[in-house]
């Protein structure tokens, strides 16, 4: 083969040679890069789980004192009837040293501060924090012991946030859409 | 590999063969690897380990024809193997213990490893090999435990998934990538069993280039010498292969001890509960492989850092080779590096221990202690520091800083000569060579 080939063929020439591995190159990483994608995309929420996003809820469902939990895109979603001591303490906790400083007026709908509605996993892992329990009446999170009050702020424990509000409206006065 | 080949293909196909796709070669070669002739029962684990891999590979194949990887139908399918397929709860303990007993001989080989220092050049690159086998195999296990899909399965799989959701900005978009929606749910069991029925192959894989890597440079030896002549070695057949054997029959009474007597006796009582995405058990663990690691992320109050600690703690074994400063392999050798060992394996297990107890609890019952910042000093929280104190000091204090200042002992200079200059002090036949008895 060597000795066939003349030694000045265009295809020495370095700088157009340069040019094809480079492009050849290029070529290769774009399209390896453009076909991974679907390939790394296809494990993110399908369609039809994005879909199911919005639910409505009936607060009668509730009693003063209690909460109901319902799912939403698979997550608990806690409706809480606070009671006014309730109420009271929360608020008097706004001027508490907070972890992830929020007023409780801002937690809760105007003028709807008995019906506190949180989403229901604990900022640390995820777990799903015990409804009452705790040193500030609010849930404590069997996992790892994170505390938090009756607004859903964190208080003690290793959970980095307070407990997170959904997108929520009220339809009515005994009804709610989440999401 | 050792370079010599003895085998003469005898038969006309044989010669055929041997020229074209040379795997009778290949295999005999293997079988004969001179193995150093001191090797004990330490070393018996590898075998213990590919006997574990297969017996996975076998029972985990089996459920799979039985199991049906649906969020819905999953408690119910494994609930059928237990109660309606031929056997079918056997193989399922198998497969369940059998995951126990594979973490069980890993960490024996592991410490193995370092006790007589065997990842100490040339055989760093066995011991790296080693290690991503370990990784792979914690993901297999812990991708396993989710598919029954009870209580501890899901709560399990939540906690673990979530501790990658820490990661700065982009850990939100990476869960719910991994979950493929908004929690723990069907689409995650199925990717799950997708990829636990795949890694074990993969760790098939990784294991034939650890099993290269080592015939690179052959055994390592309690003595932590090299083989200096082929009067320290002997055939791997029969000698290793009798005495693997064995030590795998022994194993596997205690495997079936488990298997037949008290097979639930490592799970979770919580997990024959229907996974129920609203409600959190009161006390959830994870299996006791996993708990060391469990109480270094609960050790650290914030968070990320406690996760960072917890990575850290598996990624200082890829760098071990490095951290130890010191050319004496073998412990044997090293009357303080063998004391900090043993500390070191103290410590694993107290961090084992505070794995399996709230943070809250406390250690010595009854005794009041006293607050020290966040938590009083007499509770798991406190002592599962000590432990990720004492874990990390031996890595980044004792390994690097030992080899420098300790004296070691006289090291011998040969497997056949272990005793230094004391060749009159051996029994008559010490010496003597099985390699030229078979
Ligand atoms: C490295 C090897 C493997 C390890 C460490 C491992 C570990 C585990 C563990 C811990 C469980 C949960 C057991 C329980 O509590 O019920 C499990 C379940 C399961 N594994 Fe594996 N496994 C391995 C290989 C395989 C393979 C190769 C397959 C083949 C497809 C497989 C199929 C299954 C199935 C179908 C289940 C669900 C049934 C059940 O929960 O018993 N496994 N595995
Ligand atoms: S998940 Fe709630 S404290 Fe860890």
């Amino acid at each position: 083969m060597a000795d066939t080939v003349a030694t000045t063929s265009p295809g020495d020439d370095p700088s157009r040679r340069d040019f094809i591995h480079i492009a050849a190159t290029a070529a290769a990483v774009g399209g390896a890069a453009a076909i991974a994608w679907p390939f790394i995309d296809q494990m993110n929420p399908s369609g039809d789980t994005l879909a199911l996003s919005s639910i409505e809820f009936d607060l009668t469902k509730v009693q003063e004192g209690q909460q109901v939990v319902v799912k939403w895109r698979s997550k608990p979603v806690f409706v809480r009837y606070r009671t006014p001591k309730e109420i009271a303490e929360a608020v008097a906790g706004d001027h508490a040293d907070l972890r992830d400083p929020a007023t409780d007026e801002s937690r809760h709908k105007p003028g709807k501060a008995q019906w506190l509605i949180l989403i229901g996993v604990c900022t640390h892992l995820g777990c799903v924090p015990n409804f009452g329990q705790g040193d500030y009446g609010g849930w404590f999170c069997p996992c790892h012991g994170s505390q938090y009050d009756t607004s859903g702020r964190i208080r003690k424990g290793p959970a980095p946030k307070n407990l997170y509000l959904p997108d929520y409206t009220f339809l009515s006065d005994t009804k709610v859409k989440i999401g | 590999m050792s370079g010599h080949s003895t085998y003469e293909p005898k038969t006309a196909f044989e010669r055929w063969l041997d020229t074209r796709l040379p795997i009778i070669r290949f295999g005999l070669d293997f079988m004969e690897f001179p193995t150093p002739k001191n090797l004990n029962y330490w070393w018996t684990f590898g075998a213990i380990l590919a006997f574990c891999l297969a017996t996975q590979i076998i029972t985990g194949v089996i459920l799979a024809m039985h199991y049906v990887a649906n969020a819905g139908l999953a408690f119910g399918s494994v609930e059928h193997i237990m109660r309606d397929v031929n056997y079918g709860w056997m193989i399922r303990f198998i497969h369940a213990n059998g995951a126990s007993m594979f973490f069980l001989a890993v960490y024996i080989h592991m410490f193995r490893g370092i006790y007589y220092g065997s990842y100490k050049a040339p055989r760093e690159v066995i011991w790296l090999l080693g290690v991503i086998i370990y990784l792979l195999m914690m993901a297999t296990a812990f991708m396993g435990y989710v598919l029954p899909w009870g209580q501890m399965s899901f709560w399990g799989a939540t906690v673990i998934t979530n501790i990658i959701g820490s990661l700065p900005i982009i850990g939100g978009a990476i869960t719910t990538w991994l979950w493929g929606g908004f929690a723990v749910d069907d689409p995650t069991l199925n990717r799950f069993f997708s990829l636990h029925y795949l890694l074990p192959f993969m760790i098939a894989g990784v294991v034939v280039l650890h099993l290269w890597a080592l015939h690179v440079p052959g055994n390592n030896n309690p003595l932590g010498v090299n083989v200096k002549s082929e009067k320290d070695t002997i055939p791997f057949h029969p000698y290793y292969t009798v005495k693997d054997g064995f030590a795998v029959a022994v194993f596997v009474i205690l495997f079936a001890t488990f298997v037949f007597f008290n097979p639930d006796g490592l799970g979770h009582a919580d997990n024959y509960i229907e996974a129920n995405p609203l409600v959190t058990p009161q006390h959830i663990v994870p299996e006791w492989y996993f708990l060391p690691f469990y109480a270094i992320l609960r050790a650290i109050p914030n968070k990320l850092m406690g996760v960072l600690a917890m990575f850290a703690s598996i990624g200082f074994l890829f760098v071990l080779p490095w951290l130890d400063t010191s050319k004496v392999r073998s412990m044997r050798y090293r009357p303080s590096a063998r004391l900090f060992f043993w500390i070191f394996v103290v410590t694993c297990i107290i961090l084992g221990f505070c794995g399996a107890h709230e943070p809250d609890q406390q250690v010595i019952p009854g005794f009041g202690g006293f607050q020290l910042m966040d938590s009083n000093i007499n509770s798991f929280v406190w002592l599962s520091r000590l432990g990720v104190l004492g874990y990390f000091g031996y890595f980044l204090v004792v390994m690097p800083i030992l080899g420098l200042r300790e004296v070691p002992l006289p090291v011998p200079e040969s497997i056949s000569n272990p005793v230094l200059a004391a060749g009159s002090a051996m029994p008559a036949g010490a010496t003597a060579s099985p390699e030229k008895k078979g």
